[in-house]
């Protein structure tokens, strides 16, 4: 009885600010251990069987290219960057507006919906060889490519948003006599925004992966172009740097986004 | 059919002279349909401007409908709905009635004191001259004893806070008729007690006519001073109940002979329904 006294004692769950540092960081540093832990297992085990760095790059061989090959890195980083940005624009905007459109109009969505729905349901990589024999080689077609993947996400989830109004706040839109225009700028757009901001953090990092898929079907220049060089040519650890510059651009504008929802929506 | 003839109604309250001679509302035979079936059949009506009505009656007697056909919410299928002499739409267009919903219905985005703004904005595009409160939104929040919590989201307000910014939010166009469809449903206790004294304070204060519906007897009588007693399938008038307690009221009146023989009275009349 007394034990459990003491241990009780002992737990008081006092949070200092000692405690909150602590706790922090240990959120910080288990993962972040996880993860060094199993790059040290790649290193060791790639080195112990003697894998051929072509077949499976040790950790450090790709530290290595991060740092000699930097410049080449980067050089095709902002093509790509431009490009997933560019379509990121041009794929919320269209389906904003449509979304805007199909709530405005039903027989519009009717009209509409079906299309949209097939256009989604045609694989990226089928449809990107098309894309690029209309535009060409150029970075036209990654944009219309990274636009497409992000459009049917965020126009499902606008009208979504834009209809996601109480029946009473309409009813209370209706009593003070607002006109449609009030109603939309004051009312519907406003609570749209929580769903626009799911969905464009779901097109932050679709709209990578749009560009580099247009570009492994042609292009000389961006991440998806080097993904293919560096895969025929036998350079895995350029390969793999690739491939964390890829994955570090999504990291990259999805945090983006995740910021701008903070500071726009705080309700 | 029992037609209320203002003629016929003893005085006792503040707003009592008033309301003999002008007429705030006034149902002739409106019924409302949805589709085929009969919400309200043949309301014949009169309130007076100022007075003081709480609406009873059993789930589905189209208690809601009432106040959503005075509001120009919904429309009559037959009859007529007079608002201070003109039709429901003039009404509306000139904020005449306010609404108060069950849920606070705040825009959640926007502060408690930008709700309460929000009328003032709304109806501007269509050139509405839009009358306004000799109380600023500020005073409103602080006659609802919101000082100090202006610029609060609705998410950081209690449930009871969040009605008090809704009635000021109601109370912004100074309307003659303010409409209350169980704004304190959702509330505890104890709060919607301290919510039912403000109100009766606020209704002394700015003589604005009352319609407030109500699943609670007591919040009936507390509140009233007449009792609608709505009765279902379809929503007719069964009756209307004076009560003839003092205009000065406390939470203790509550436990006065009177004020629970009126109870017992309306309990009996909500079984016949």
């Amino acid at each position: 009885m007394s034990l459990v006294q003491v241990s009780a004692q002992a737990e008081d769950p006092k949070p200092t600010v000692l405690d909150q540092i602590r706790l922090r960081a240990g959120s910080v540093a288990i993962p972040l251990g996880t993860a060094v832990s199993l790059l040290l297992i790649w290193q060791i085990g790639v080195r112990l069987f003697e894998v051929p760095t072509y077949i499976a790059p040790a950790p450090t061989d790709v530290l290595a290219v991060f740092t000699n090959e930097f410049a080449l890195l980067m050089r095709n980083f902002w093509p790509t960057l431009i490009e997933s940005l560019s379509g990121f624009l041009v794929g919320n905007l269209a389906a904003i507006l449509i979304a805007v459109a199909f709530v405005h109009s039903q027989s519009i969505e009717k009209a509409f919906f079906p299309i949209a729905v097939f256009i989604n349901t045609i694989p990226i990589l089928a449809i990107a060889p098309i894309l690029v024999l209309i535009f060409g080689a150029g970075m036209t077609a990654k944009v219309v490519i990274a636009a497409l993947i992000c459009f049917f996400p965020t126009l499902v989830n606008m009208v979504r948003g834009l209809q996601a109004v109480s029946p009473q706040t309409l009813e209370l839109a209706r009593i003070l006599s607002a006109s449609k225009s009030e109603v939309f700028w004051k009312i519907r757009l406003p609570s749209s925004l929580p769903f626009l901001f799911s969905a464009l953090k779901i097109a932050a990092t679709t709209c990578v992966i749009g560009a580099i898929v247009g570009e492994w079907i042609g292009a000389d220049v961006g991440l998806g172009a080097l993904i293919i060089d560096s895969t025929f040519n036998f350079r895995s650890p350029l390969l793999y740097a690739t491939v964390f510059v890829s994955s570090g651009l999504s990291v990259l504008l999805f945090t983006a986004v995740s910021v701008a929802e903070k500071l726009v929506i705080r309700w | 059919m029992p037609v209320q003839r203002l003629a016929d109604i003893a005085d006792e309250g503040p707003h009592q002279d008033m309301a003999s001679r002008n007429v705030a509302a006034c149902l002739s035979g409106a019924s409302v349909k949805f589709g085929s079936f009969t919400a309200l059949e043949d309301i014949s009506l009169e309130i007076g401007e100022g007075e003081f009505w709480t609406i009873l009656g059993p789930s589905g007697c189209g208690k809601s409908t009432m106040l959503r056909l005075v509001s120009d919410l919904v429309p009559t299928a037959t009859g007529n709905v007079e608002i201070l002499g003109k039709t429901t739409e003039a009404a509306r267009l000139a904020r005449e009635f306010a609404f108060v919903f069950q849920d606070a219905t705040l825009l959640p985005w926007r502060s408690a004191l930008k709700n309460v703004e929000l009328p003032l904005e709304m109806g501007r595009k269509r050139g509405l001259k839009i009358p306004m409160s000799d109380k600023s939104p500020q005073d409103l929040l602080d006659l609802v004893g919101l000082k100090g919590r202006e610029d609060a989201l609705p998410h950081e307000l209690s449930g009871g806070m969040r009605q008090r910014v809704a009635i000021a939010r109601a109370l912004v166009c100074k309307p003659k008729l303010l409409l209350m469809d169980e704004p304190f449903g959702a509330l505890d206790e104890m709060t919607r007690d301290h919510l039912n004294l403000q109100l009766r304070d606020i209704w002394r204060e700015t003589g604005v006519t009352i319609l407030f519906v109500t699943h609670s007897i007591p919040e009936a009588v507390f509140l009233g001073q007449k009792v609608l007693m709505l009765r279902a399938n379809p929503g007719r008038v069964k009756q209307v109940v004076d009560i003839d307690l003092p205009s000065e009221r406390e939470i203790a009146l509550r436990e006065t002979p009177e004020f629970n023989r009126y109870c017992g009275q309306l309990r009996r009349l909500l079984e016949e329904c």
